[in-house]
C-alpha cells in the first residue's frame, strides 16, 4: 500500500484557536486522518523536531503554520518545515497576515521588554532583571529564543503557496482546502484559499446598505442598541466588511456584531486599513475641517481598528519610532 | 515612477524626495501656469497629475513613503470647486483621518500635505513646494525602504547561524 500523504501542523505566535478550528471539523477529522499521515502537530500529538528533521527534505506534501513570527524559535521551525515541504500554507489571521500579535508592531522590542519586565503594575523587580539568552546553572545551561524587534507574518520569513484566512479560519474553508489538496488540481501560487469578493457581497444585511452613508458619528458596537435588521455602517458601527475578504459566512453579523476584518483584504487590495479608512472617511457627512475631526475623533483608534490583524502585511509594516529611527 | 524612489537613496548628497498628487483641473494646471510664468521653484517634486484629489486613494500615499518618498503632497480644488462636485471633501476627509494615522505611526507631520491651488494660482504651486521641501529638509530622510532593510537583517544574521548549525548536524 502506498504511503499517504504527509501533513504537519505547526503553531508559532498565536493564540491556540487555529488548532481549535482543526478540532472544529468534529468528525470530519476522522476523514482526515484516514486520508494523510499527521507528521507534527505540537498540540496534539507527540513527535519531535528531530523526528521532522530527520525525514528527507520535501517528503511532506502539505505545512499548515499558524501564527506570526516573533521568535527564532518560531523562525527556525518556520525554515524546518519549509525545507521538508513540498507546500506551505499560512494558516490563518497570523500567519497570513501577522494578525493581533501584530499589533505590537506599534512597539519596539525595547518599549516591550522594559514595559512588561518594569513598568506593569503587578510586576515587582527592584534588579530589572531581564531574560538571558543564556543561563547556567548546576553545570547545565538552558537557552531562550531571540525576541525579534518585530513580528512578521509567515511569507516575509518563508516562501508560502497558499494562505487560508480568518481568525481562525472556519472549518469549511480548512476542509474544502484539504479536498483541493488531495485531489492534486492546485490553485496558482500564492491564492488565498477563499472567495476573493468583499464581506458585504455576502452580508445578510447587504439590502440595507445606503449609497451614501452620511456619518456624523462612530459608534462602538458597546456604546449602542445594535438594530438586527440593518447594515451596521448605516448604524454609525464601524464595521470592516467592506475592506474584508469573504468567505467566513458572516457569522460575526450574523451574531449582530460588526465585522473586525479577520480574513485580511481581497486581492485587488495592498493595504486594507489604508481601504476601509477610505470607505468611512470618504462617507462623512461634514464638508469642513473643524466638524470632519468632530466625527473623526469618535474614532478611538485608527490603527488598532482598520490594522487589527494586519498590521506587519501592511505598507508601513510598523511604526517607525525613535529605536528603529536610530537604526535608519 | 513610485519603483524609481527606492533607488538613489544611499547618501551620495541626500535631497528630499516629494511625490505631488495634482488634480487635473486645478492644481495640475497651476503648475503649468508657473512653468510658462517661468516662477522658479524647488525641483524636488515628482507631480503626478490625477483626474481630482477624490481620485488620490490613501494606499498611494503609504505607497510613496514606502518605496522611499520623503513627503507627500496632494493639491486640489478649493472648496466648491471640484469639477465632479464633491471629490476634494471626499480627499479632506480622508486626509484628515490619514494624516493623523500616519502620525500615530511615526511619520512626521510635515511629511504630508493636502492644499487647494486653483488654476490660476502658478504662485502658490511655488511656495507650497519651495516651503515643503524646506520643512522636510529640516526632518531629514524617511528613507522606509532602506530601514525595512535594515529591520530584516535580524533575521538574515539568525538565518546564517541555523543553517552553519544544520550543516554541522548532516556533516
Amino acid at each position: 500500500m502506498p504511503d499517504k500523504p504527509k501533513v504537519a501542523f505547526y503553531w508559532c505566535a498565536s493564540c491556540g484557536g487555529c488548532e481549535e478550528s482543526i478540532v472544529d471539523l468534529a468528525e470530519g477529522i476522522l476523514d482526515v486522518v484516514a486520508a494523510v499521515d499527521i507528521v507534527m502537530w505540537p498540540v496534539a500529538m507527540d513527535f519531535k523536531k528531530s523526528d521532522v528533521a530527520a525525514m528527507p527534505d520535501g517528503s511532506i506534501l502539505v505545512a499548515m503554520i499558524n501564527g506570526a513570527i516573533r521568535t527564532s524559535e518560531q523562525e527556525e521551525m518556520a525554515k524546518l518545515l519549509r525545507r521538508k515541504s513540498k507546500i506551505v500554507i499560512a494558516y490563518g489571521s497570523c500567519a497570513h497576515t501577522g494578525g493581533i500579535p501584530g499589533l505590537a508592531n506599534q512597539f519596539s522590542r525595547e518599549q516591550i521588554l522594559n514595559y512588561v519586565y518594569e513598568q506593569t503594575p503587578s510586576t515587582v523587580n527592584p534588579e530589572k532583571t531581564r531574560p538571558e539568552l543564556k543561563f547556567g546553572t548546576n553545570g547545565d545551561s538552558v537557552t531562550l529564543p531571540v525576541f525579534f524587534d518585530g513580528v512578521r507574518s509567515l511569507d516575509q520569513v518563508v516562501e508560502v503557496e497558499y494562505y487560508l484566512p480568518g481568525c481562525p479560519p472556519t472549518p469549511k474553508l480548512l476542509s474544502q482546502a484539504i479536498e483541493v489538496l488531495l485531489s492534486g488540481k492546485l490553485p496558482p501560487k500564492g491564492a488565498v484559499l477563499a472567495p476573493d469578493i468583499a464581506l458585504c457581497d455576502e452580508c445578510p444585511k447587504k439590502d440595507t446598505k445606503p449609497n451614501d452613508l452620511q456619518f456624523t458619528e462612530f459608534k462602538r458596537a458597546h456604546w449602542a442598541q445594535i438594530d438586527p435588521a440593518k447594515c451596521l455602517l448605516a448604524q454609525g458601527f464601524i464595521c470592516m466588511g467592506p475592506a474584508t475578504r469573504g468567505g467566513c459566512g458572516g457569522q460575526c453579523i450574523s451574531g449582530n456584531m460588526p465585522c473586525t476584518g479577520c480574513f485580511g483584504p481581497t486581492s485587488r487590495v495592498k493595504d486594507q486599513g489604508a481601504k476601509i479608512l477610505s470607505a468611512l472617511a470618504s462617507q462623512i457627512l461634514a464638508k469642513n475641517e473643524t466638524e470632519i475631526d468632530a466625527t473623526l475623533g469618535t474614532i478611538a483608534d485608527p490603527i488598532g481598528t482598520f490594522y487589527r490583524y494586519g498590521l506587519p502585511a501592511s505598507l508601513l509594516r510598523r511604526k517607525i519610532n525613535e529605536e528603529t529611527k536610530a537604526n535608519a | 515612477m513610485l519603483s524609481n524612489l527606492s533607488q538613489n537613496t544611499t547618501n551620495e548628497k541626500w535631497e528630499p524626495k516629494i511625490v505631488a498628487f495634482f488634480c487635473n483641473w486645478c492644481t495640475y494646471t497651476a503648475a503649468d501656469l508657473a512653468g510658462v510664468s517661468r516662477l522658479k521653484h524647488a525641483p524636488n517634486a515628482r507631480i503626478i497629475r490625477v483626474m481630482c484629489s477624490g481620485r488620490v486613494d490613501p494606499q498611494f500615499i503609504l505607497d510613496a513613503f514606502a518605496k522611499g518618498a520623503d513627503g507627500v503632497l496632494i493639491g486640489g480644488c478649493h472648496p466648491g470647486d471640484c469639477h465632479y462636485m464633491e471629490g476634494n471633501y471626499k480627499a479632506l476627509r480622508r486626509m484628515r483621518l490619514l494624516h493623523r494615522m500616519m502620525y500615530d505611526m511615526g511619520i512626521e507631520k510635515d511629511r504630508f500635505r493636502l492644499e487647494w491651488i486653483s488654476a490660476s494660482e502658478g504662485e502658490k504651486v511655488r511656495t507650497v513646494i519651495n516651503d515643503m521641501v524646506e520643512k522636510i529638509r529640516a526632518l531629514g530622510p524617511l528613507g522606509l525602504p532602506k530601514r525595512f532593510v535594515e529591520w530584516d537583517k535580524e533575521m538574515e544574521s539568525f538565518e546564517e547561524r541555523v543553517l552553519g548549525k544544520e550543516e554541522a548536524v548532516h556533516a
